[in-house]
């Protein structure tokens, strides 16, 4: 069955879509209460994201448009050092958009919640015209700690940089669904819940965490030295790639210092701390390839790279539009 | 041979008199760049890049034609994305899009077939630009065409091949001592298309891959051979001596030799290929667009496309030109002199 201008009416077939689909799935004591707003109790420092999730194709080796909206906003609360706690999720649904697709979405939403220790609080459901799209936004809300200040202004001279796992694949995932290249490349799509919290409880002191999401690791490096007035130092030789995204990048003359990741983040500890750190996420599935990659550095804000034969070169933010060669 | 560790000590400790080598492929520009291989060099060696990058050396006439299509009825251009930014006299492809044209980006020419078979209302015109190495995809893509009867397929087409550029190159009084020799062109060439311009002007090519170990390889087999007309294969897991004969069969089915227009170069004879007469029907009116005027007027790309200049001495590179912003055709293609160096050796 599919979604025709009726589910956006405001009326019977909006109530039943939302019973259905949402209510069923999401279903906890503060959205039955199906009021207005949601209410919550809340104390000390806030946090709050929104993300809008606009993927093509919905489904993909590794995930959906439906976990790719929960770990977001998730993810980028993690990495503001805050506990994430409550989701608002709102729905755009272009008509022709089958409902067992919606169902597998939220399906997939409602597990991936319960990983990631949140509960969706809010939510709202819109149809308009056009050919079957799905389009979520999920507004994230969580508590920060008192003690805790991450940022990158924490960032000291000395300072280690550790990446939680291998670069590329989402984006790797998601390119060759949209050119039908059929490899065994899985999107990395994961809540980090578990490792950002496994870093806290045994007691390595988190100065900077970033999520390497659109823009890769070289854009978010050059965001964290901007932010912290000194320079990075990374080795190409260090950093974590699979074989198989390096194999198709090299194909289609992709970068992976400039792909997407949806579940691998970079955390900047001080030198005492980062041997451990890794340990620490190497015990996590999700972080079984995380690595030291380079340091922080005295000196103006940028980012270099000793490459594998052993040059130096820059690394900028993205510039162009990570596009496959030509010839 | 040397190790490398070797060659990388003798290229940073190299002391001899300074030799200026040309790396033509774009792709060997970006790997230069982005292995930061100038840091592990002596300065007496310079590397200046070539007319390697197709979406470099496409003339402005080129670009008008192809928006002045986008923007008519019935009609879908559809291109690789780096054509998307280039600008002509007027405007990009990305500004007609803007403007209600109606443009698609592919990663491979063969996505044209499904949608002009999808959409037979539609005329789909490829901006199908590239050298040695991508018309034969460009040949195919035809005979695919041809044999599935679908006829709302056009090429408009700025096909150029490296032999007559070179020769112009070496002609021009140019102070190179050597090429690297253009890597995916090879594979389809073979090396034996350089013998006649390295003997004519005495000048070696080192043909290779794009790692930087094989690169640094090349630069050592340049200096060694240098003065001398040898022509040396360090890509032998990829090129022969001879060529590809499908894709030249191919190449030679389909396309006719023809004076060719570059950017901020001009026409050089004999450097182009065009759809042959007998498949007028699928030429989207390629012949004569060697308009290259109205560009920026201190616009240097075309000496550094030949590798008179370095980007650094345009007074546009980095303020009025930049990667957001391309002026020059060497800023907007990924693989351009430019925005590599721009991207990845600014400091």
């Amino acid at each position: 069955m599919k979604i025709t201008a009726i589910h956006g009416s405001g009326g019977r077939a909006t109530s039943e879509l939302i019973d259905k689909v949402f209510a069923a799935h999401f279903g906890n004591e503060i959205l039955n209460s199906f009021e207005d707003s949601a209410v919550v109790p809340s104390s000390g420092r806030i946090a709050v994201t929104t993300d809008s999730f606009v993927v093509t194709p919905l489904f993909f080796k590794g995930g959906d448009i439906g976990k790719l909206a929960i770990c977001g906003t998730v993810n980028d609360l993690l990495m503001s050092g805050a506990i994430p706690k409550y989701l608002t999720c709102g729905f755009i649904i272009e008509e022709g958009a089958e409902i067992s697709a919606l169902e597998k979405i939220a399906l997939s939403m409602k597990n991936c919640a319960l990983e990631a220790g949140v509960i969706i609080i809010a939510g709202d459901t819109k149809v308009i015209e056009g050919n079957g799209g799905i389009y979520i936004n999920t507004t994230g809300i969580g508590f920060v700690p008192e003690e805790r200040t991450v940022s990158p202004k924490n960032a000291q001279e000395g300072d280690v940089i550790i990446l939680s796992g291998t670069l590329g694949d989402h984006h790797c995932a998601i390119l060759s669904a949209r050119l039908n290249i059929e490899n065994t490349i899985s999107s990395d799509c994961a809540p980090l819940n578990n490792m950002v919290t496994s870093l806290f409880e045994n007691g390595i002191a988190v100065k900077a965490m970033r999520d390497v999401t659109r823009g890769g690791l070289a854009t978010i490096l050059n965001e964290i030295a901007h932010a912290a007035h000194l320079g990075i130092e990374i080795e190409e030789n260090m950093l974590p790639v699979s074989p198989q995204v390096s194999a198709l990048c090299g194909i289609l003359g992709l970068d992976p210092l400039y792909m997407g990741n949806e579940g691998k983040f970079i955390a900047v500890v001080a030198q005492k701390d980062a041997q451990r750190a890794v340990e620490i996420l190497k015990m996590h599935s999700y972080g079984a390839q995380a690595a030291i990659i380079g340091n922080i550095i005295n000196g103006e804000s940028i980012v270099s790279m000793k490459t594998k034969p052993g040059g130096k070169r820059q690394l900028s933010v993205l510039l162009g539009e990570g596009l496959p060669r030509i010839c | 041979m040397l190790n490398f560790n070797e060659i990388t000590a003798y290229l940073k400790d190299y002391d001899e008199e300074p030799i200026s080598l040309m790396e033509v492929c774009g792709t060997h520009t970006a790997a230069i760049a982005k292995c930061g291989l100038r840091s592990m060099l002596s300065d007496k060696i310079k590397l200046v890049s070539g007319p390697g990058c197709p979406v470099c050396v496409t003339v402005s006439a080129y670009i008008d034609k192809l928006c002045a299509l986008s923007l008519m009825a019935g009609n879908t251009v559809v291109t690789f994305g780096d054509m998307m930014r280039v600008h002509g006299s007027q405007s990009s492809l990305n500004e007609a899009k803007s403007s209600g044209a109606s443009v698609q980006m592919v990663y491979s020419p063969f996505d044209i077939l499904k949608l002009a078979a999808d959409n037979p209302n539609i005329t789909y015109i490829f901006a199908a630009i590239g050298f040695e190495t991508t018309t034969p995809i460009y040949a195919l893509l035809l005979e695919q065409a041809i044999a599935k009867s679908i006829n709302n397929i056009k090429l408009l087409t700025s096909l150029k091949t490296m032999p007559a550029a070179l020769s112009w190159i070496c002609s021009q009084n140019s102070k190179i001592d050597g090429f690297i020799a253009p890597g995916h062109v090879s594979v389809m060439t073979g090396s034996e298309i350089y013998h006649a311009i390295a003997e004519k002007y005495n000048l070696p090519f080192a043909i290779a891959g794009f790692d930087g170990e094989q690169i640094l390889a090349a630069i050592y087999t340049l200096i060694k051979q240098k003065k001398s007309n040898k022509v040396v294969n360090l890509y032998r897991s990829a090129v022969n001596e001879n060529a590809n004969l499908q894709a030249s069969a191919l190449i030679k089915k389909y396309f006719v030799e023809d004076t060719a227009s570059w950017r901020g170069i001009g026409n050089i004879a004999a450097s182009g290929l065009y759809l042959k007469e007998q498949y007028n029907a699928f030429d989207a009116g390629s012949f004569g667009l060697d308009n290259d005027n109205n560009l920026t007027p201190q616009c240097r790309c075309g000496e550094i496309l030949i590798g008179n200049l370095s980007p650094n001495d345009c007074p546009l590179f980095g303020k009025a030109c930049m990667p957001q912003n391309p002026k020059g055709a060497c800023m907007v293609s990924e693989e351009g002199a430019c925005f590599t160096k721009f991207s990845y050796e600014r400091n």
